[in-house]
């Protein structure tokens, strides 16, 4: 039932769209006469895309593979080649282990605070009620802003005399007035608090369209049969929201792992890592960009990849299974380069 | 029979007051929707309202009304050339990248939607690879690639990479559009002596128009917004794009709260108004990325 839906689901074009897509049109035929030419056509029209892609996307990467084995400063030809001594000695520091753990918080974290909030605001938004579009813009807003925009926004707010504080202490709550940047024990709260709150629309948006493909005649069966709203909700909605979450779930966690925008938006490059909210990628823009170790930061940025291929493959190997074949690589993995926690 | 009666009149008591519900919905259910916008807006509120504050006012009462409003910082803002000049720069660069992809996700689409070919998967295959490397992976290699083209400290250095990873999704969104023209028309353009190309510039582009808005539209706000590539490729602020002109000018007028406040909500205006006009097809088009 579930990976039928979904298989439904996906036969269609973006939603938005309006026109129905039917199954997958079986290309142009063979003509030999005209091989030639249509060879000529492909190359003509594929072979910007393919060129500019390849160069700018899939060489940097080779390359990121490569430089990690040399100690080199990004002048000339690297020659000082090194082994994997890059990678002994990025693993063996512990400002990079921290920044792993931190990557590792923020991944559950996204998943705890985001995942149940956003099911409950998207069945609230799926009630009859009027304004549903008004308000889904402006929940939808957060996500549209810049990082940089919600990161200078955020920081002021929570400035030691900012607006945060300021409100707590006329509210009465003068006691709850902390350091929220730079206190190591509440500075990993706060940038979770920013996370959810710029990205739960996001969350939401995808749950609504989740909810909106689940047919109708299962709620009504379940009235006639006398259904509480939260029996409903779990029997029902829960069970066939499944893909909607995981696929959710997935692009969620590979964002998390590439945190980068934020944390070095309001932390800066050098108290992210006091206040224990650096990430891989903010360890790798201090240590291989901003100190010219090219290397090494090369060596960091295939650590972060493997990472995130290990976490995807497993998630896909043991969670996306159920729902679709490829997932990865496949259709579902589509929208990952497009969120960012 | 007693069965069905039941059931009936199950559904109607039932059914009724739901249509009166259909209109209006209950009290609790706006509740909860206030405190939800409440939170979403409250601090976007607060950077615009701030800008119309003092920085007297704010050291004072850091969460305070205006009172008066002062217009100084935003005027000052938009008299000052820095902002005029980081919202050219991101319009160039945002307006450039988005035409790039369009145009070569287009065409590289109608031949993975329209062409039978020997590769054709693995072409499709090699796009879908590319959701897997984010920008993060490999920005370091990427730096290097874009000096060693001597294109640091130009738009051009960051248009052409946000272009390629802009590509993937594209394609991806673009090619179940394109596939959905049905084969009739093409033959029936070809025997009207159309030729394949232009099958494709009079045919295939105007009726996956919806498409093309859509992609075109998640290539302008994501580069608009871009922050990680222009940092790294960018040194002379006088090629800022506005997110590192925020930065720049946060970090410059630290001192100058509301005037940090002022030009940060005036830079997230553009992409709003944006926003707003396209909402529809920016959630439709990430609805149908995940699903579609």
């Amino acid at each position: 039932m579930t990976s039928a839906q979904l298989s439904a689901v996906r036969a269609a074009p973006p939603a938005g769209a309006g026109t129905p897509a039917p199954a997958l049109a079986p290309a142009g035929r063979r003509r030999p006469r005209a091989d030639w030419r249509k060879r000529g056509e492909i190359a003509l029209l594929a072979g910007p895309a393919i060129a500019v892609f390849c160069f700018f996307v899939i060489v940097p990467v080779v390359m990121a593979a490569f430089y990690g084995f040399f100690r080199w400063k990004g002048f000339g030809f690297p020659d000082d080649f090194v082994g994997f001594d890059n990678y002994v000695l990025i693993l063996q520091d512990p400002t990079f282990r921290e920044a792993v753990a931190h990557n590792a918080f923020v991944v559950v974290a996204s998943l705890v605070l985001q995942g149940p909030l956003a099911i409950l605001f998207a069945l609230l938004m799926n009630q009859r009620m009027r304004g549903r579009t008004l308000i889904r813009v402006l929940i939808f807003m957060p996500y549209v802003i810049s990082e940089v925009v919600v990161g200078t926004g955020w920081s002021l707010m929570l400035q030691d005399a900012g607006a945060v504080n300021g409100f707590l202490e006329k509210a009465g709550l003068g006691f709850l007035a902390q350091s929220w940047l730079s206190d190591p024990s509440v500075a990993m709260g706060t940038l979770m608090v920013i996370i959810t709150w710029k990205y739960i629309g996001f969350a939401v948006i995808l749950m609504l369209a989740g909810l909106q493909s689940i047919p109708q005649e299962l709620y009504e069966a379940a009235a006639i049969d006398g259904a509480g709203f939260w029996q409903t909700q779990r029997l029902i909605t829960l069970p066939l929201l499944g893909p909607t979450i995981r696929i959710w779930a997935f692009l969620s966690m590979i964002g998390s792992l590439q945190l980068f925008d934020l944390v070095n938006i309001i932390w800066g490059q050098y108290i992210a890592a006091t206040a224990g909210t650096s990430t891989m990628a903010t360890y790798m823009y201090q240590n291989g960009h901003l100190s010219g170790n090219y290397g090494f930061g090369s060596a960091v940025a295939v650590l972060l990849f493997l990472i995130s291929l290990v976490v995807a493959l497993v998630y896909q190997r043991f969670v996306l299974r159920r729902d679709t074949e490829g997932a990865v690589t496949g259709p579902s993995g589509r929208a990952a380069g497009r969120r960012t926690a | 029979m007693t069965a069905t009666s039941v059931a009936i009149r199950a559904v109607r008591p039932d059914g009724r007051p739901r249509r009166v519900r259909q209109s209006w919905g209950s009290p609790w259910t706006y509740l909860l929707a206030t405190v939800l916008v409440a939170v979403c807006v409250g601090p976007v509120l607060y950077i615009v309202i701030g800008g119309f504050r003092s920085n007297a006012q704010i050291t004072a009462d850091p969460s305070g009304w205006p009172a008066p409003w002062v217009l100084g910082n935003y005027t000052e803002v938009l008299a000052s050339s820095e902002f005029w000049v980081a919202m050219g720069n991101s319009t160039v660069s945002a307006g450039a990248t988005t035409l790039g992809t369009v145009v070569l996700g287009v065409m590289a689409s109608c031949v993975i939607a329209r062409y039978d070919f020997v590769g054709r998967g693995a072409m499709y295959s090699l796009f879908a690879a590319g959701l897997m490397f984010p920008v993060t992976v490999a920005i370091t290699p990427l730096y290097l690639l874009v000096r060693s083209l001597g294109l640091v400290n130009s738009l051009a250095g960051i248009i052409l990479p946000q272009i390629a990873f802009a590509l993937p999704t594209t394609i991806i969104i673009l090619v179940p559009f394109l596939r959905a023209i049905p084969k009739e028309l093409e033959e029936a353009v070809s025997i009207d002596g159309a030729s394949r190309l232009g099958f494709f510039w009079r045919m295939v582009v105007p009726l996956s128009l919806p498409g093309v808005v859509t992609v075109g539209i998640l290539a302008f706000v994501t580069t608009w917004n871009g922050y990680m590539l222009p940092l790294f490729i960018l040194n002379d602020s006088s090629l800022f794009t506005l997110p590192l002109g925020v930065q720049n000018f946060a970090s410059q007028y630290s001192v100058d709260t509301a005037r940090v406040l002022a030009y940060t909500s005036l830079s997230m205006v553009p992409a709003l108004i944006f926003f707003s006009l396209f909402e529809k097809r920016i959630v439709g088009g990430l609805q149908g990325a995940v699903k579609g």
